[in-house]
């Protein structure tokens, strides 16, 4: 089987986000950055896929970023994917997720598929996007945020569970497909010494857009962000100490005259 | 500061994080708590390479070498310290002694099953009335026939209870005093071997640490090291490896009493203010930080350097001295930052304030380090002196 993962570079959960002074993105300066913690999900899962079809069965991580993507895409050959494909373009700096699929979508045809599996989000900017407009651009179904995963005998079919509030749903779904990964569905492991050796020798294809057939995709941004605002500081909180609640109005009634000056 | 690290020394260095923090973590408290030594543990850091990193690849290990080995035990110790010096001895000790002086037979035989955790390592060299003394060695070593038999008792061996193979010096000559000493691979299975006493420690509780005694044990003569009378020197250059390792223990115990410190002072209350906007902490904070980048820059150089073919040993000292006196003043500041507090087991402090002690006695203390760095330095400065 042709096992695709797509990886993406986020900044660290724990990194402090600031705004640049321009307003037109984050400042990057010294924040630390991460495979997207979902994509981790699907690097494991795609790997006991492999384990399981055995035979010529390969994973391929896909990644769209930039050049420091490098460090997590060896990452995910440490851990035992067999080959990469980075795409790489100056021109990809801003990517909607319409955008990012098209040139998934386009890289992903051209190394050939049957079965891609992606973290259920980014857990940068939250969209959950890129796996819809990729699955449609493919034209092959989608399952999102799946628990569990099991795939038939003949490998053309695989069976889903999704945890939705309160109940669990099955879900049979044809392959190739898109299949996005949450928290839960298995433990990842680590990169290993070995794997890290391994990896070194492994390749990671480079690719800017010229490589890629985008002749029958469009590359037009049909959204853009403006511009980027920091969020107002939460006002301090005050709680009112008092024995009885007379006393209690009495200081609130005094604060919010004296102090926060609205009455 | 990034130091510099290749892209394979990031991703070891983030996996022994990742390892640390999420599978050791979650049963470091208890283990230190309850004095229990998880070999479930070593168990995996075998499967991950942990434990065969200065071991090539034809005997089963991935020679990352010193500094790889400096960088992953700096952030196993972070969590636990136990670990920690599990992991020195058995890497930068037994897997190199092995590797080192051992015969084709003896790499083939242990270190495959060292490198893969299969087997943990140790080390015995103390005796009763042998520290920081080496030449007052008194287990004896007598050849007869196929074999050599053991007399005598070892002090303090980390994980000698859990080890399948221990490099033990023992005299095989009673009149010269420091080419008398010769080392041997002790299997626990063989005859006249037995644990001792096993120490109730101040710290390093999920590490063991025990009494080893050798009566007539019979070690097969295949299992000397080198040659008789080589035991002085191979104890000497093993314990250079060694010192780097537990100078990586030290920035560990150190980073991590330096996170607790600003954790808490960040989220104390006093006057009205919090504790780390007060000048005294600010000024601790100052100088616990310069401290842990002065010790890291001596011991990561001094590990770089082992990997480059320099045995500099006056380095070496110089790293273990610093690094482990920093650890120490460390935790002590830390500790103060928290006050009360931090007495109580409640706060991972008082861990690793105990934790830190044993660096500046193991693997020669502070005062041997100073031995070594002034008799180097007397050396390379010999023109000076009349």
């Amino acid at each position: 089987m042709k096992i695709i993962v797509l990886l993406k570079r986020v900044p660290d959960t724990e990194a402090k986000i600031l705004i640049n002074s321009e307003g037109s993105g984050i400042n990057k300066e010294g924040v630390k950055f991460i495979i997207n913690t979902y994509d981790e999900y699907a690097i494991e899962e795609g790997l006991q896929l492999k384990e399981k079809t055995g035979g010529e069965s390969t994973v391929t991580v896909v990644c769209m970023g930039p050049e420091e993507s490098t460090e997590i895409i060896r990452t995910a050959l440490a851990m035992g994917a067999d080959s990469a494909v980075h795409i790489c373009d100056p021109a990809l700096e801003k990517p909607t997720p319409d955008m990012t699929a098209s040139v998934l979508a386009a890289a992903i045809k051209e190394n050939g598929f049957d079965i891609i599996f992606c973290g259920k989000q980014g857990i940068d900017y939250d969209m959950a996007q890129t796996q819809a407009f990729l699955a449609e651009k493919l034209d092959i179904p989608q399952v999102n945020v799946i628990s569990e995963f099991e795939i038939s005998e003949d490998n053309k079919k695989a069976f889903l569970k999704r945890s939705i509030e309160g109940a669990d749903e099955k879900v049979e779904t044809s392959l190739p497909a898109v299949i996005s990964c949450a928290k839960g569905l298995n433990e990842p492991r680590y990169a290993s010494l070995p794997g890290i050796m391994k990896a070194k020798k492994k390749e990671i294809r480079k690719v800017t857009l010229a490589d890629l057939d985008l002749s029958d995709i469009s590359l037009e941004n049909k959204s853009t962000i403006v511009k980027w605002l920091s969020q107002p500081k939460s006002g301090e909180c005050k709680m009112i100490e008092g024995e009885e609640a007379a006393e209690k109005a009495a200081e609130l009634a005094r604060v919010l005259r004296e102090e926060a000056k609205v009455l | 500061m990034n130091y510099q690290l290749s892209e394979e020394e990031k991703m070891l260095q983030k996996t022994a994080a990742d390892f640390a923090n999420k599978t050791l973590a979650a049963v470091a408290v208890e283990s230190n708590e309850n004095g229990e030594f998880q070999d479930d543990i070593y168990k995996k850091l075998g499967e991950l390479g942990f434990l065969g990193m200065t071991v090539p690849e034809k005997y089963g290990g991935v020679d990352f070498g010193n500094f790889s080995l400096t960088l992953s035990i700096e952030q196993i110790s972070r969590v636990c310290a136990s670990t920690a010096v599990a992991m020195s001895v058995h890497n930068s000790l037994t897997n190199w002694v092995i590797l080192k002086y051992g015969s084709d037979e003896n790499r083939e035989k242990y270190l495959p099953r060292l490198a893969s955790g299969e087997i943990l390592g140790a080390y015995a060299l103390t005796e009763p009335s042998a520290g920081s003394d080496i030449g007052a060695i008194n287990t004896s070593a007598v050849r007869k026939d196929d074999n050599y038999i053991l007399n005598g008792s070892k002090l303090f061996v980390s994980t000698g209870d859990k080890a399948g193979a221990i490099i033990v010096f023992a005299r095989t000559d009673p009149d010269d005093r420091n080419r008398g000493l010769s080392a041997f691979i002790v299997e626990p299975g063989f005859p006249g071997f037995s644990i001792g006493k096993v120490e109730k420690k101040m710290g390093l509780k999920a590490s063991s640490t025990v009494e080893l005694v050798f009566e007539d044990c019979v070690v097969p003569a295949s299992n000397l090291l080198s040659e008789e009378g080589r035991g002085m020197g191979i104890a000497l250059s093993a314990l250079d490896g060694g010192r780097i390792g537990i100078a990586s223990q030290a920035l560990g115990i150190g980073q991590a009493a330096f996170e607790e410190a600003i954790k808490f002072a960040g989220a104390r209350k006093q006057f009205g203010k919090r504790i780390i906007d007060l000048q005294p902490t600010k000024w601790k904070l100052a100088e616990i930080a310069t401290k842990l980048e002065a010790a890291r820059l001596l011991v990561y150089s001094a590990a770089r350097r082992r990997d480059m073919g320099d045995t500099s040993t006056k380095q070496i000292s110089m790293a273990k001295l610093f690094a482990t006196r920093a650890a120490n003043e460390i935790v002590y500041d830390s500790l103060q930052i928290h006050g009360g507090v931090g007495y109580t087991s409640e706060f991972l402090i008082e861990r690793l304030y105990r934790d830190a002690r044993a660096l500046e006695i193991y693997e020669g203390t502070s005062e041997i380090q100073k031995l070594v760095i002034s008799r180097e330095i007397l050396k390379e400065y010999s023109h000076l002196l009349s």
